[in-house]
């Protein structure tokens, strides 16, 4: 019972190495030219089906639900009629129009659903397709819930006895969120309103980092390093921050405190300023989480694609580069554990810390 | 640049996803991880505090324990002394009695002595005067035997009483 952690830890490595092969066997199929920056770029995009492996040139995917609305329509198609033919073709019942749906390979909407109009030209529908992004956030959020039903139903269940397993896990990292980051950044009175959110984003980061570290289906989905997810959970932050601020954190940004007047009339500097600032925090946030984790993604899979591009140029440079690739790829693994906790902290951090300036009381 | 241009249909699922996990959590998950959390604290601060406690009642109680031997050997060390003095003083008064009785019995003696001497005395006068009577018996037998002396005796103490 007692090698068990041992046993996770070691498959969870191994995974990370797996899906260096994963990778490795999904690029044989571009027998012609090896492309790393495609590649690498494929893998951080989205699509509309997750592409497990190619085993001797036959793709192995999860075909997903397209959604689409048009005109107020709502089409729903899985993915494989793409896998089948470049265009799928529904005909409208009321009026027995044709509707021509296609994923064009290049141009303004390349790798998105189109509608193909009669001249010709496309046109982006509303379309809130489960995409491969979408199915892995649903899947990591369904983890989420479990591990925290498990968790929960220990606090149930032990009462007031020492955490347990997992829980002590979650313990450790809950208060680490209560006690150094909520309690240290926002007052007494107010950190119990901000505290479920805060615990809420600092594991929905963390686990999401860490499930796209492991590369096998379903996970290794690029959760965290989506511009959409980041900008998601950085209006939260924004909207906690602006909603619940006091009347002090208001009367801050249109008359700001310890500033010269002639800075805030006849031209109001600090207030435009101050109210730009409101934004900026929440952008600045969106970005740094999403660039850092891209990044490693990025980081990884350019000592993957390495192995490929040396072994187009020899065979044995390739089998060399590969065991250096591997080392690196190990280390820059190890690199991104760092990074994901790492990231979950600074969010919610800096969450804590503008929720901490909005409830902020003056004692004069 | 769709690398950092948020896709519509992502940022709509995101919204929900996140927002039923959030939901889950501050409404299933926190209070009661939050209140379990929150007893055991003041559970182990309580226990602390009793621990506490129990260390200052302890510590009194050393204290207490400490005193009452310290008390315990004062009172020894002056039932010792007492004691001590107690015998001296026994000591003494027996030393003085036996004195006393020697005396007495060195006075009593020296009186039986004295009564013993003086009785002796009169034994020793008494033959004497038996043994002086007898030898004047003998010798006033023996010279006045004659009637010649009877008389010459006679006249002398008839002179001797004219005299007078």
């Amino acid at each position: 019972m007692k090698n068990w952690k041992y046993i996770i830890s070691l498959s969870f490595l191994m995974c990370l190495l797996l899906g260096t092969q994963k990778y490795a066997v999904a690029e044989n199929e571009h027998e012609e030219n090896f492309n790393a920056g495609e590649v690498i770029i494929e893998h951080i995009l989205d699509s509309y089906d997750w592409h497990i492996f190619t085993w001797k040139g036959h793709h192995v995917s999860v075909f997903l639900p397209c959604i689409v609305f048009n005109e107020g329509k709502c089409y729903t198609f899985s993915s494989r009629v793409f896998h089948e033919n470049d265009q799928y073709v529904t005909v409208n019942k009321t009026n027995s129009e044709e509707l021509v749906f296609a994923i064009p390979h290049e141009g303004q909407y390349k790798g998105k659903i189109v509608i193909i109009n009669a001249d010709g030209s496309q046109k982006r529908p509303f379309d809130i397709s489960i995409t491969k992004n979408v199915m892995a956030l649903f899947i990591s959020c369904t983890i989420i819930l479990v591990l925290f039903f498990l968790v929960t139903r220990a606090y149930r269940e032990r009462g007031e006895k020492a955490p347990k397993g997992l829980q002590s896990l979650f313990e450790m990292l809950i208060v680490y969120v209560r006690d150094d980051i909520a309690r240290k950044a926002i007052n007494e009175k107010s950190v119990d309103k901000y505290l479920p959110y805060l615990i809420t984003v600092f594991f929905f980061i963390f686990i999401n980092n860490l499930l796209g570290l492991i590369p096998i289906f379903p996970f290794g989905a690029n959760i965290t390093g989506n511009i959409a997810v980041t900008a998601t959970l950085a209006l939260f932050t924004f909207f906690i921050t602006n909603l619940l601020g006091n009347k002090e954190y208001y009367k801050d940004i249109v008359n700001t405190p310890g500033v010269p007047w002639f800075l805030k009339f006849p031209l109001p500097l600090m207030p435009i300023i101050e109210t730009v600032g409101c934004f900026t925090k929440p952008f600045v946030l969106a970005v740094r989480l999403f660039a850092n984790i891209t990044a490693g993604h990025i980081v990884v899979l350019g000592f993957i694609s390495s192995i490929f591009i040396v072994a187009q140029i020899s065979a044995a440079g390739g089998g060399a580069m590969s065991v250096f690739s591997l080392i690196l790829v190990i280390f820059v693994d190890c690199i991104e554990l760092l990074v994901a906790y790492i990231q979950a902290y600074v969010f919610t951090l800096l969450s804590a810390l503008y929720f901490g300036m909005a409830s902020k009381e003056h004692h004069h | 640049m769709e690398l950092i241009t948020p896709d519509f249909g992502y940022f709509f699922w995101m919204v929900i996803a996140f927002g039923i996990v959030f939901f889950c959590l501050a409404k299933f998950a926190f209070p009661v991880i939050g209140k379990a959390l929150k007893t055991r604290e003041q559970k182990i601060s309580e226990a602390l505090e009793q621990a506490e406690r129990t260390h200052e009642e302890m510590k009194n109680l050393q204290a207490k324990n400490e005193e009452m031997l310290k008390q315990a050997k004062e009172e020894r060390e002056n039932m010792l002394n007492e004691a001590r003095q107690y015998r001296d003083k026994i000591i003494e008064e027996a030393k003085e009695k036996a004195k006393d009785e020697t005396n007495r019995l060195v006075e009593s003696a020296k009186e039986t002595i004295e009564n013993e001497r003086k009785a002796a005395m009169t034994d020793i006068k008494n033959e004497i005067a038996n043994i002086s009577i007898k030898v004047a018996e003998k010798i006033l037998e023996k010279e006045l035997s004659t009637d010649e002396a009877q008389l010459n005796y006679i006249n002398e103490i008839i002179e001797e009483t004219d005299n007078q």
